[in-house]
């Protein structure tokens, strides 16, 4: 089985392996395309747009700024409605308050409905440690959790699979007769499924939101297997990021109609669900809900004013498929659960910088996910913060063929950039010593070079030739240009 | 403005003075074209862009500082790059966030400052400069000119003044091709994937000339070409707005 997916800052090897791959660079280019061109049309056909992010950044920042008020709101709003809160401060905490709770509901088997914190704990692992079988419901969860993988995509996990994959996975594991309907591939996973929702006796779900005001958590999806997760067993447990709660049930409007269409392009998804406290008599549901609220490095990034806004995220997945980076090297090779762009923001958050120090260079910093996000999270900005942070925080590992430290190298370039005269130099260095490297030819008078010595110049002509520089540099033309 | 004509300070970028100097002379005449007095200080080298990017604010801080003593008595400041512009008008004022003296100087420099195409178009109300080319022509929007400066519109405004030229239509002209300064050393293959796609749009489209207004994207695109000897050549804006065929 492949091990695709956490722990690992292994993104270089990743990222070319990917790239190597032309099946899967087929699927997320014409997937994310799709997801892309959908969103454009879908938010063309909403008047006040830009307005409605403007209102959806205000609503954040306002949670953000007094999130230890709303989070006592939410959990008081939810202990009046029956429901019961646990508080999580790491991820080992939430799932031993998870197995908790399934332990005690005598079950062996636990339905998931998709949930990025669900991943980010990793509570599939620790439950099925304790002896407990979590099953995906999700069709795209489902996928994966099948093929042993994590999921590339925050909103498609299984957006690097094409149908023949899916069609091969579900002969070998569920031994289905093959096709590649995928009408028929999804009653294949319904029928699997269905047999499970009726017997497990505890439900897992994430939440889109949760309602300070109300106590409610708000899921949205087009399956239908998170109203049979969270209704049907007799117990129901929400795991919640402090970051997703909102003020009141009336602010709801302003996310649900930027959610759906940056996401996928859909104006609502099929189902939303806003579900406030366990079963009352008379009604469907589960006779106990559970909410665990998870901080997992959250409270760190709230401490730092500048990365606050990273929280702002509403999991829409924008970001990732109009990302030039994201859509060549594909989810997996970020290394953690979240990828793409708010993935290189959010995860040095989540497992430190000196884990994941890589990933705010994972970006060419075109802004072009700022552009998409519903939020307006200003995301090059905050990985240039981060780059400075990783700087000055987590020591470089030297790399083969370096011959200065990049700090020393810097330190060097800032010295000779303040003297003119050591720049102009350096400049006559390079074009006399260039003569012993090999030529790449060139037509004209531009000369071409086939290899740079030393990284990271090394790289440079890794997939490129490197011109040689001008003869005559600029400052030196202009005395005959001014006079 | 009056009649005097307007003293333009130029900014060379550190790519344009070592690898691209006929981009430079470009710039120099076209702005004496349209009738400005055009000064250069070779004191000047680099914006501090690449420290900058790389997350290494200190030594960004020391080579910006020495900028914002340089363009003090110019009506304007013009750089023909949108990365460099981005630098002094976005970058400086973070850079010198905590720092109100400077900052206050930041805020004079970046209110006079222009990239090439903007400052032709708003502030010299020009857009044909008399050039004439005589072939098909693609447009790549560089990042930081689009999306930190949002000048769009004045580049092709001025491609499409050009005689003979005919723009043709970039598909995802707004995708980055990859360059993104150290981003093209530190993440070489996904750097040069990037490119590939650019232009193979380039070349679905059948253009000749693929023009852009950052030195950093062409160096980028243009040792792709060469190392892959495809038929198509890039040109800087500024050097096509002084083709005369």
């Amino acid at each position: 089985m492949s091990e695709t997916g956490v722990h690992s800052s292994a993104i270089h090897e990743r990222a070319k392996e990917a790239i190597g791959d032309a099946h899967l660079q087929e699927a997320y280019r014409s997937s994310t395309l799709r997801l892309y061109s959908h969103r454009l049309s879908a938010i063309n056909q909403v008047p006040g747009f830009e307005p409605l992010r403007e209102r959806a950044r205000e609503l954040k920042r306002e949670v953000m700024d007094h999130l230890d008020y709303y989070l006592a709101q939410f959990a008081d709003s939810v202990e009046r409605e029956g429901g019961k809160v646990h508080w999580a401060r790491t991820a080992e905490e939430a799932c031993t308050i998870v197995k908790d709770i399934v332990k005690s509901a005598g079950a062996r088997e636990v339905v998931k409905s998709k949930s990025m914190v669900g991943e980010e704990i990793e509570l599939n692992h620790a439950l099925e440690a304790a002896g407990i079988d979590p099953v995906e419901t999700d069709l795209g969860e489902m996928i994966v959790q099948l093929s042993g993988e994590r999921p590339a995509h925050i909103v498609a996990p299984a957006i690097h699979k094409t149908r023949h994959d899916v069609s091969d996975l579900f002969v070998e594991k569920l031994h289905s007769k093959r096709t590649e309907d995928p009408g028929q591939l999804t009653a294949i996973a319904r029928k699997t499924l269905r047999e499970i929702f009726a017997r497990a006796g505890v439900g897992v779900s994430g939440a889109n939101f949760a309602v300070a005001e109300t106590g409610s958590i708000v899921t949205i999806e087009n399956e239908g297997n998170i109203r049979l997760c969270t209704t049907a067993p007799r117990v129901h447990v929400a795991l919640v990021g402090i970051e997703k709660i909102i003020p009141r049930l009336l602010d709801l409007g302003v996310f649900l109609r930027l959610l759906g269409r940056s996401a996928t392009g859909q104006k609502l998804t099929s189902y939303t669900s806003i579900l406030t406290g366990p079963r009352r008599p008379g009604e469907d549901g589960p006779d106990e809900m559970h909410i665990v609220l998870i901080d997992n490095g959250r409270t760190g990034t709230l401490a730092d004013e500048k990365m606050r806004e990273a929280l702002y995220c509403i999991r829409c997945g924008a970001c990732l498929n109009t990302c030039p980076v994201y859509r060549k090297i594909g989810g997996h090779a970020y290394g953690w659960v979240y990828s793409g762009p708010i993935g290189a923001l959010i995860t040095p958050q989540f497992v430190g910088l000196d884990q994941a120090r890589e990933l705010p260079f994972a970006s060419s910093l075109c802004g072009a996910c700022r552009e998409v996000c519903p939020v307006k999270i200003n995301i090059p900005d905050l990985l240039l913060h981060l780059r400075g942070n990783v700087q000055e925080r987590v020591p470089e590992t030297p790399q083969a063929g370096e011959v200065v430290s990049e700090r020393k190298g810097m330190r060097l370039w800032a010295w000779a950039m303040k003297r003119p005269w050591v720049y102009s130099l350096g400049g006559a260095a390079v074009r006399f010593g260039i003569r012993w490297l090999p030529s790449a030819g060139g037509h004209g008078a531009q000369k071409w070079i086939a290899r740079l010595p030393f990284y990271p110049f090394s790289n440079w002509t890794r997939g490129r030739d490197f011109p040689a520089p001008d003869s005559v540099p600029f400052r030196k033309r202009w005395k005959k240009l001014s006079s | 403005m009056t009649n005097k004509s307007p003293k333009v300070a130029l900014f060379i970028t550190c790519l344009g003075d070592q690898f691209y100097p006929q981009v430079g002379e470009s710039v120099v005449r076209i702005l004496r074209r349209v009738g400005a007095t055009v000064t250069f200080n070779p004191q000047q080298t680099c914006c501090g862009q690449p420290a900058f990017n790389t997350g290494y604010r200190d030594e960004a801080r020391q080579v910006a500082v020495r900028n914002l003593d340089l363009f003090e008595d110019a009506d304007y400041v013009v750089a023909p790059s949108g990365s460099c512009s981005t630098m002094f008008r976005v970058f400086y004022p973070e850079l010198f966030a905590e720092e109100p003296e400077l900052l206050q100087k930041v805020e004079r420099l970046r209110a006079r400052f222009y990239e090439f195409s903007e400052f032709l178009v708003k502030v010299m109300k020009t857009e044909d400069v008399g050039a004439s080319f005589p072939h098909r022509v693609a447009y790549h929007d560089s990042c930081h000119l689009l999306r930190e400066l949002g000048i769009e519109t004045e580049p092709r405004k001025l491609i499409k003044a050009v005689k003979g030229l005919e723009l043709v239509d970039l598909q995802d002209n707004q995708v980055c091709c990859g360059f993104g300064g150290t981003f093209s050393v530190k993440f070489p293959d996904v750097s040069v994937a990037m490119a590939r796609d650019k232009l193979r749009a380039a070349a679905d489209c059948g253009a000749e000339y693929l023009v852009a207004n950052d030195a950093g994207c062409l160096m980028h695109l243009a040792g792709y070409i060469h190392r892959e000897r495809l038929p198509i050549q890039t040109l800087h804006l500024a050097e096509l707005l002084e083709k005369h065929e």
